[in-house]
């Protein structure tokens, strides 16, 4: 055990742990409206649309993540249309493609627990809201919402959980997160262990927070 | 599309032996998980606190820490820890170990903690007469596991095993950074030596989608099969 490492290569696996926690965040966020959007797409008895909405969450989530990244990262690079567009100036970030394909994935998966969060919601209170004469709107925001989205909460938390587990993923797209630096030092000082030691704890200290504070949120909404 | 033909014009048989290899490094990782399963799962449902305790530690850590951070623990401390034990006895040359076993091994680990907790929750979820009729009616120990625990502890376990498939099977394109060559890492050397990454990406997306479609296939019928007597 090589403790000078340890204590060397903390404060860099730290200082990168922002990047990840900025890519988690941005993507989640991102990914919540995705997921939401096609959500709706699949609750609203439309054929087309439901399967359009189902062909999107089906391909993401049966494909790896590794190669979302690689088509936006190389692939999308190839194409004359996009290197001559606005949305270049996006593209040619490694930094914007790994959010985009983050936030694609997430989407995937959160639009398939809204989904179901919204089939399970009870009849019931959709009609005691029809019966107090509230307009649709105000049925889909203050009923099906709130109650969705605390349906959707332990589901969420695992999803949470996963995407931290999936931003390492940007160090193959040459981002230097928490995966990125601990393969960096690895790779130069050959002691895996110790290396692997100290950014694990800080992903189980991550994920420690992130299922704590989902448990806080479901006790506070629970009914 | 001539990019995609078999022969040594393209590289559609390339692709068609890295998607094999895929499936035999899944396939692999799956059967080294269910062995850690087996051995973890008494573990965490013993009354005993250690053993609870050691089962927890695996379960957490491998399923709170990224897939890719294991998998670089075992690729680079796999070889160094074979080369420390040689040069006890004397061999001090670089020794590489197969880039097949320790994809298997990493991803059997990880995989092997999902079962684990798939393995524990069906246990749970068992019938507690179903124990207890095996006591009245003298089962020792290890009958009443291989005869009445382990064929419904399966059943209830095949949907949520099918999961931990698919997760495996996804797992497995994160094994192409120590140089297997499976779908991933043929698209990579494709798109490298064409300069046609988009093509050879959306391929192995394809690839991708493709075993999982048919994977799930293969699992719905199964849980059928074995759901006719309820």
């Amino acid at each position: 055990m090589d403790f000078d490492l340890i204590i060397n290569s903390f404060p860099k696996l730290l200082f990168a742990s922002i990047t990840t926690l900025k890519l988690l965040s941005v993507s989640l966020f991102i990914g919540l409206f995705i997921g939401l959007f096609f959500a709706i797409l699949r609750i609203k008895n439309n054929i087309i649309l439901g399967k359009i909405a189902y062909g999107y969450s089906y391909t993401f989530r049966g494909t790896p993540l590794l190669v979302q990244i690689f088509i936006i990262y190389y692939g999308f690079g190839q194409v004359e249309l996009i290197r001559e567009s606005f949305l270049w100036s996006i593209l040619k970030e490694p930094y914007w493609c790994a959010v985009i394909a983050f936030a694609l994935n997430t989407g995937a998966y959160t639009s398939e627990i809204l989904r179901s969060a919204f089939q399970t919601i009870k009849p019931g209170f959709i009609e005691a809201g029809k019966s107090l004469g509230a307009p649709n709107k105000l049925i889909f925001y203050k009923i099906q919402i709130p109650i969705a989205i605390r349906q959707s909460l332990p589901a969420y938390g695992n999803e949470i959980i996963l995407m931290l587990k999936g931003t390492s993923l940007a160090s193959t797209v040459t981002l230097m997160d928490l995966t990125g630096v601990a393969k960096y030092i690895i790779s130069t000082t050959f002691k895996p262990i110790e290396v692997f030691i100290i950014a694990g704890s800080i992903y189980l200290f991550f994920t420690f927070i992130i299922h704590n504070v989902i448990k806080f949120l479901e006790k506070k909404y629970s009914f | 599309m001539e990019l995609l033909a078999f022969g040594k014009t393209g590289w559609g048989d390339e692709l068609i032996v890295a998607t094999i290899m895929t499936l035999a490094v899944s396939v692999a990782a799956m059967l080294i998980g269910f062995i850690f399963a087996l051995i973890f799962t008494p573990l965490k449902l013993s009354r005993n606190k250690f053993f609870n305790l050691i089962a927890n530690f695996y379960t957490t850590i491998i399923r709170g820490v990224p897939e890719l951070l294991v998998i670089y623990l075992f690729f680079f401390g796999g070889s160094s820890a074979i080369m420390f034990v040689a040069s006890i006895f004397g061999y001090n040359d670089y020794i590489e170990i197969n880039a097949f076993l320790t994809g298997a091994f990493s991803i059997g680990i990880i995989s092997g903690a999902y079962s684990t907790e798939v393995f524990r929750g069906a246990i749970q979820s068992i019938d507690k007469g179903q124990f207890e009729a095996s006591n009245v009616l003298g089962f020792n120990k290890v009958l009443r596991f291989y005869k009445i625990i382990l064929p419904q502890m399966l059943r209830l376990s095949i949907p949520n095993l099918s999961n931990v498939w698919q997760i495996t099977l996804k797992d497995t394109s994160l094994i192409s950074v120590t140089g297997l060559v499976e779908i991933m890492r043929q698209s990579y050397i494709a798109a490298g030596s064409t300069r046609d990454p988009l093509l050879f990406y959306t391929v192995a997306a394809i690839l991708y989608l493709i075993l999982t479609f048919l994977s799930m296939k293969i699992i719905n019928r199964l849980e059928i099969k074995y759901n006719k007597g309820y």
